[in-house]
C-alpha cells in the first residue's frame, strides 16, 4: 500500500567475505539523497542483473551513512546471489529498493527471545543494534551448521546475550525447555527455513504459548496490484478507455477527462466510488463491505478492477 | 469588488493559510486520508505543503501547553514500550520543522547526536538519541516543547493498533489519560455512525498498511467557544457551561470554527504509527472575510445530522450560529442590502 517506492542509486562501499560462502556489502547513496532510517527487521530489494532479490539490513538502523546487506551464495538458486558474489565489485553502483518493514520486533515485548537458524539470523542484527540502544532486554539463540559462523562479530554486540548451536538438532534439544522458562511478557521472533519456523511455532502452541506472543512476520505493505489489462465504457459519455496493467481505473477514466472524484488513492475514502452498470469488478478496496462486494453493482476506482475483459460503468 | 478579490494580498497568515475543512454544504464521517504533504489551495490561499505548521500563536501555545503540563503532567504517557517510538517522533518532528521552517531552524545528526537550532525559542542544544539524561524532559513531552502539534502514538501488535503514548495538551473533549492504552476501534468509540458504516475497521486496516514512504493527513473539526485550546475532558468544569450561557451578539467574537489538521506516519526505526493533531481556529467574525466560507459553514453547521451536532457538543448553540451567520451573509450582500434600502 506505498506509493510506488522509488528506486535508490547505492554504490558498494566495502565488501568483506566473513566466510567462503557469505558476503557482506556496505552500500553507500551514490546521490544527493540521503538513505534513510529504518526498522529492525527491514529488508531491501536488489536489482541483480535481471533479477530483483530481497536481503536483510543488518546495520544499525538509525546510521543512515551506510546500508549493509549480507548475502548467502545459493549454488542452484535463482542467479541472484551469484551475481552479487562473483560480479560485483567495490565501487559498483547498485539499484535498490527503500527499505521495508518485514519483520520489525513486537514494542510490547518485555523481552524479546530470538531464534534464529542459519542465513536467518539477519534481521536479528539490526534488531540486536536497536535494542542495544534502546536497553530492551532480548536473548538470541543462534543455530548454524560446523565451522559457517559468519556472523561470529554478533558475540561483541553489547548487552548481547547469544548462544550458539551447531547443527539443528543441539536447539531442538534445548527448545522444551527455553519455552517454557519465558517469563511472562515475553515475546518469541522466529527466522530462518520456513520448516524450522513452523516447528518452532508449533512446540511453542503446544507449550501453552499465546498467538500473540509468536512472531514470524509483520507489516507487509499491500501495494495495489498492477493486474490485467481491461476496457472500461462510459455508458453517459459514450467513451471506451483501454486500461492497460499498471494504470488505475480512476487515472485512466481521469485521462479521458472525465473529472472523478478522489481523495486517498488507496481504496479507503470512498471518493472515487463508480456504479457498475456490467461486467465483474476485481475489488481490492477497504472501502466497499462484503456484502457490497459481492452484489458487484461499485467499485472503487483507484485500487479496483475487473473481473474479465470490460466493465461498463455509470459515468 | 468581493471581499475575496480583495483580500488574497492583505489578509493574514492565519486566515491566508487556514486549512478549511468543508468541501461541500453537507457533512458526514468518511475516512477522509490524503497524501501529504501536498498544498491545498482555498479561496484565499492554501495549506498544507509542510506536514509541521508553525504559525502566529507558536510562542502563546507553547507558554500554554508548558502550563497545562505542569498542573497536569498527565497530558504527556509514554508507556515503557514506547520509547524507541518516542525517539523516533523526535527526529522526525525536529525534521519536520527544519524542512518546514529553514529559515529559523536548522538539525543535524551524525550518528547518534543530533545538534537542534531554533531560533524562535533561542534554543541550541546537543543531546544522543536513546539516552533520556540528555535531554531536560522525557522525549515525547521535551519535542511538544518545539512544535505546535499534539502526537499521539500508536503500537502495532495483535493486527489492531493501541494508543500506547501521547502528548495532548490541547484535546477537543477527550483524554489521553483516558484512552491510554485502548485501542483503536475502543477509544474511538463514543463517535456516532462510523461503526455501524465500517468505516474505523477500515480506517485501521488503512493505518496498519502505512509505509515511511508516504505521510497521510485528514481534517476533523468542530466550534470552540472562545479561543480555548485546552477543552480536554478533564477540564470540562470550566469550559462547559460557555455552552449554556452563549447569547447572539456574542457569536462572532466567541465562537469559533475549530479544525485539527490530522497527521498519519508510519515512523521509520520503531515501526509505530504517529499521529499529528493541529488545531486551528478562527472566529466567526474573521470567517465572514471570506463570504464563500462562512456560507459553507453555515451550511454544514446547519445541516448537520443531531446527533452529529450532539456528539461535538455544539446541539445546545448551532442555531445561534446559523442565526448570527445569516445575518451577517445577508448584510453583506450588495444586493439584499439594495432591496432592503
Ligand atoms: C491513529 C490515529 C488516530 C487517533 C489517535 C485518533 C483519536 C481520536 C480521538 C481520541 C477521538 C475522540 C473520541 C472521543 O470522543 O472520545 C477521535 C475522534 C474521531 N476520529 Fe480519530 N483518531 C485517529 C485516526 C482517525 C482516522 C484515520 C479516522 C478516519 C476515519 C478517524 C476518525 C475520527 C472521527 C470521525 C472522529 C469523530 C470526530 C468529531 O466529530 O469530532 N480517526 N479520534
Ligand atoms: S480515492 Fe479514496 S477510495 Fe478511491
Amino acid at each position: 500500500m506505498t506509493a510506488a517506492a522509488v528506486p535508490l542509486t547505492v554504490a558498494v562501499a566495502g565488501i568483506e567475505e566473513p566466510t567462503s560462502d557469505v558476503r557482506t556489502l556496505r552500500l553507500v547513496s551514490a546521490t544527493s539523497a540521503p538513505l534513510s532510517p529504518f526498522a529492525p527487521g527491514s529488508n531491501i530489494e536488489v536489482q541483480c542483473g535481471e533479477r530483483r532479490n530481497a536481503y536483510s539490513l543488518i546495520g544499525d538502523p538509525r546510521d543512515t551513512s551506510q546500508y549493509a546487506i549480507s548475502v548467502l551464495r545459493v549454488a542452484d538458486g535463482s542467479g541472484g546471489s551469484r551475481f552479487l558474489h562473483d560480479e560485483v565489485r567495490r565501487g559498483d553502483l547498485l539499484t535498490i529498493s527503500p527499505p521495508k518493514s518485514a519483520f520489525a520486533p513486537p514494542a510490547a515485548a518485555r523481552h524479546h527471545l530470538l531464534i534464529a537458524a542459519g542465513i536467518g539470523v539477519t534481521p536479528f542484527l539490526s534488531y540486536a543494534r536497536a535494542f542495544a540502544r534502546t536497553g530492551a532486554s532480548y536473548e538470541l539463540h543462534y543455530v548454524h551448521r560446523a565451522r559457517q559462523d559468519p556472523h561470529a562479530g554478533l558475540l561483541g554486540l553489547p548487552g548481547a546475550a547469544v548462544r550458539r548451536y551447531v547443527g539443528r538438532e543441539s536447539l531442538a534439544a534445548s527448545l522444551p525447555e527455553l519455552l517454557d522458562a519465558a517469563g511472562v511478557g515475553t515475546h518469541l521472533s522466529v527466522c530462518g527455513p520456513p520448516a524450522m519456523i513452523d516447528e518452532v511455532l508449533d512446540l511453542a502452541r503446544t507449550r501453552g504459548w499465546p498467538e500473540h506472543r509468536l512472531h514470524s512476520e509483520r507489516f507487509v505493505g499491500v501495494e495495489a496490484p498492477a493486474g490485467e489489462p481491461f476496457t472500461a465504457r462510459l455508458a453517459r459519455s459514450g467513451q471506451t478507455i483501454a486500461i492497460p496493467s499498471g494504470t488505475s481505473l480512476l487515472d485512466a477514466v481521469r485521462g479521458a477527462g472525465v473529472d472523478l472524484p478522489y481523495l486517498c488513492r488507496q481504496g479507503v475514502c470512498g471518493e472515487c466510488k463508480v456504479r457498475v452498470l456490467a461486467g465483474t469488478p476485481a475489488h481490492h478496496d477497504l472501502h466497499l463491505t462484503s456484502a457490497q462486494k459481492a452484489a458487484g453493482d461499485l467499485v472503487m476506482a483507484c485500487v479496483s478492477r475487473c473481473e474479465g475483459d470490460e466493465l461498463e460503468l455509470d459515468l | 469588488m468581493t471581499p475575496a478579490d480583495l483580500l488574497p494580498q492583505t489578509l493574514p497568515a492565519r486566515i491566508a493559510r487556514f486549512p478549511f475543512p468543508f468541501p461541500r454544504d453537507e457533512y458526514r464521517y468518511t475516512a477522509n486520508v490524503q497524501p501529504a504533504p501536498a498544498f491545498e489551495p482555498t479561496v484565499v490561499g492554501g495549506w498544507g505543503d509542510t506536514v509541521v505548521e508553525v504559525d502566529e500563536h507558536y510562542l502563546a501555545e507553547l507558554e500554554e501547553r508548558a502550563e497545562i503540563l505542569a498542573e497536569d503532567p498527565e497530558r504527556s504517557i509514554t508507556l515503557p514500550h514506547m520509547k524507541a517510538a518516542a525517539w523516533d517522533a523526535v527526529l522526525y518532528t525536529l525534521q519536520g520543522f527544519a524542512d518546514a521552517r529553514p529559515d529559523v531552524a536548522r538539525l543535524s545528526i551524525d550518528g547518534d547526536r543530533v545538534r537542534w537550532e531554533n531560533d524562535l525559542l533561542n534554543t541550541a542544544i546537543e543531546f544522543v538519541v536513546g539516552d533520556e539524561s540528555t535531554l531536560p524532559l522525557d522525549p515525547l513531552t521535551w519535542v511538544g516543547t518545539q512544535v505546535q502539534e499534539d502526537i499521539c502514538l500508536l503500537d502495532q501488535r495483535e493486527g489492531h493498533l493501541w494508543l500506547d503514548a501521547g502528548l495532548v495538551t490541547f484535546a477537543a473533549d477527550w483524554s489521553l489519560a483516558f484512552d491510554i492504552g485502548m485501542s483503536f476501534l475502543e477509544f474511538h468509540g463514543p463517535v456516532p455512525r462510523v461503526h455501524e458504516a465500517g468505516v474505523m475497521p477500515a480506517a485501521e486496516q488503512f493505518l496498519m498498511r502505512l509505509t515511511p514512504e508516504q505521510a497521510y493527513r485528514r481534517t476533523n473539526w468542530t466550534l470552540t467557544i472562545d479561543r480555548r485550546m485546552d477543552v480536554s475532558t478533564e477540564k470540562y468544569d470550566v469550559w462547559g457551561k460557555d455552552r449554556r450561557l452563549l447569547t447572539l451578539e456574542e457569536v462572532g467574537e466567541r465562537v469559533h470554527l475549530r479544525v485539527e489538521v490530522q497527521h498519519l506516519v508510519r515512523l521509520p526505526v520503531s515501526g509505530a504509527v504517529m499521529f499529528y493533531i493541529r488545531s486551528s481556529m478562527l472566529p466567526m467574525h474573521e470567517l465572514l472575510l471570506v463570504p464563500e466560507w462562512a456560507a459553507r459553514a453555515r451550511a454544514v453547521i446547519e445541516e448537520l445530522p443531531e446527533d452529529m451536532a450532539d456528539y461535538k457538543g455544539i446541539a445546545r448553540y448551532r442555531h445561534l450560529v446559523v442565526q448570527w451567520l445569516d445575518a451577517q451573509l445577508e448584510a453583506d450582500d450588495p444586493q439584499s442590502a439594495a432591496e432592503a434600502a
